[in-house]
């Protein structure tokens, strides 16, 4: 049974992606627009070559401040927290003690001992627990910012000229993965130089109450330019073009940060981190699967998130995301699959309603923006 | 959005008797809507015979597939060649351009909602 709409929870935008005649679907909980009239398609097209923008304050925020903030960061993610710049961000995850996802989550370098750690909707209360549990012995204050703070997402290769008349801040020299303090239309926020779509684009992080207000007027100043509202049905498409993992699909509790692909934010070398002695054994053994990318080469053969990977008749691994792209132009997928099969250019096989449908494996992402 | 001249199924499917013995099916605005940008429709052979409810085709969107089950006992006389390469034609114009398949009627009719029925059935889905 789907969860009555009064019941789930709302972002301070519900009103205005209803104004919008957005497409309302229970996720994770939140009542979050899936797409707007536009579509999917069309949607996913304005990022990848105009601009669209995506209301994402369902996503939690966990402040962290104090003597022994760095060290409990440090403590918490695998990524090289001490090298962090402020006003500096960076990907990285909270990690069991075996090696497997809590969450992944984006680190934002606030000040030499204040983080603002950025984490799932989904997540959000196991994540603030997780962090309390192991803050314990810290000299920090733990506090979780979810429900006063608003985010949107202007995404697309118009970003900067849409945003740039709305703030005295120059957006240019803020590099990727880089953000700041400022006022955009005269409402106080981080302006954050980050995405999930593979294109450029910054994330604006502001008091709740604000959202609507600072919405209303990026969507005032994009629109003539070609910005179109965007739901989750596209930021799941756009994510999946870069090969970017979701929470509940290439990564879980089942899955360690390596078979993930995800070595790059590992510093096995840097600090005695929650899962590093896990990941260091696992590193010393071949790994017995991996993720990878594959297209199907039938329009009909699309396959779909969880479907199985076949060999004579046998399960030997599992589809995460999958979909028919629509920037390539095919379908593709992610899928973990033995890695002795695991080669560019091999081909496996996926079932897809009862039929074994041939699959060739493809260099990822699938999908780059020129620069 | 619920023509009156239609017959639908609670899976989202119409039927259009023509008063020949034929029809047109396909499937209703409601289910587009629910879909999202249509990308895919795998549809039977002509000659093919279904029973009553019998899964006989899937739509693909960019987000989900959905199974098509016929709403009517019959043979498929003629599908819809176009939404091969313009399969965006079931959102567009679900109950013109983006008919599926066209049958012969070999059953009745009685398993079938009317308008009204049908739209009850959609507004208490929506709630």
């Amino acid at each position: 049974m789907s969860t009555a709409a009064s019941e789930l929870m709302k972002t301070p935008l519900n009103a205005a992606h209803r104004a919008l005649n957005a497409k309302m679907v229970d996720f994770g909980g939140w009542d979050m627009p899936v797409q707007y009239p536009a579509g999917i398609i069309a949607e996913h097209e304005a990022v990848r070559t105009k601009a669209g923008l995506f209301d994402v304050s369902h996503m939690g925020e966990i402040r962290v401040k104090g003597p022994g903030a760095l060290a409990l960061v440090e403590r918490l993610t695998p990524n090289a927290v001490s090298k962090l710049a402020i006003g500096q961000v960076h990907y990285t995850a909270f990690l069991y003690e075996n090696g497997t996802f809590v969450d992944d989550l984006l680190v934002y370098r606030e000040g030499e001992q204040e983080f603002l750690l950025v984490v799932n909707a989904g997540n959000s209360d196991k994540d603030f627990a997780w962090v309390q549990q192991n803050a314990k012995g810290y000299d920090c204050t733990v506090v979780n910012e979810s429900p006063v703070t608003g985010q949107i997402a202007l995404q697309g290769p118009l970003a900067v000229e849409i945003l740039q008349p709305l703030t005295a801040t120059p957006l240019d020299p803020i590099g990727y993965y880089f953000y700041t303090h400022g006022e955009v239309a005269g409402i106080k926020c981080i302006i954050s130089r980050t995405g999930y779509t593979g294109e450029d684009g910054f994330e604006l992080y502001c008091a709740a109450g604000d959202t609507e207000k600072l919405w209303n007027a990026v969507m005032a100043a994009g629109t003539p330019k070609g910005l179109l509202p965007a739901g989750l049905g596209c930021r799941n498409t756009l994510r999946l073009e870069c090969k970017m993992a979701l929470y509940g699909h290439e990564i879980d509790d089942t899955i360690h940060a390596l078979e993930a692909g995800l070595g790059w934010i590992v510093k096995l070398d840097h600090g005695d981190f929650i899962g590093r002695d896990a990941l260091l054994a696992a590193k010393a053994a071949p790994a017995p699967r991996k993720l990878v990318g594959f297209k199907t080469h039938e329009k009909r053969d699309i396959a779909r998130d969880h479907m199985p990977v076949v060999k004579d008749g046998q399960q030997i691994g599992f589809v995460t995301s999958a979909a028919p792209s629509p920037t390539c132009g095919f379908n593709l997928g992610l899928a973990y699959v033995p890695t002795e099969l695991a080669k560019v250019g091999g081909t496996i096989q996926i079932e897809i309603r009862g039929r074994a449908v041939n699959a060739e494996i493809i260099p990822t992402p699938f999908y780059k923006r020129s620069k | 959005m619920f023509p009156a001249d239609l017959k639908y199924t609670k899976d989202h499917e119409w039927l259009k008797p023509a008063g020949d013995g034929t029809a047109l099916v396909g499937i209703t605005n409601y289910a587009q809507d629910a879909l999202g940008d249509v990308v895919f429709v795998d549809l039977p052979e002509a000659g093919a015979a279904f029973s009553e409810g019998e899964e006989f085709g899937t739509v693909e969107s960019v987000k989900t597939v959905s199974e098509l089950n016929m709403p009517a006992a019959g043979e498929v006389l003629e599908v819809n060649e176009n939404l091969a390469d313009h399969p965006e034609a079931v959102n567009e114009d679900p109950y013109g351009k983006g008919w599926l398949v066209k049958i012969k009627l070999s059953g009745g009719l009685d398993g079938l909602l009317d308008a009204k029925a049908y739209e009850a059935l959609v507004s208490a889905e929506s709630h």
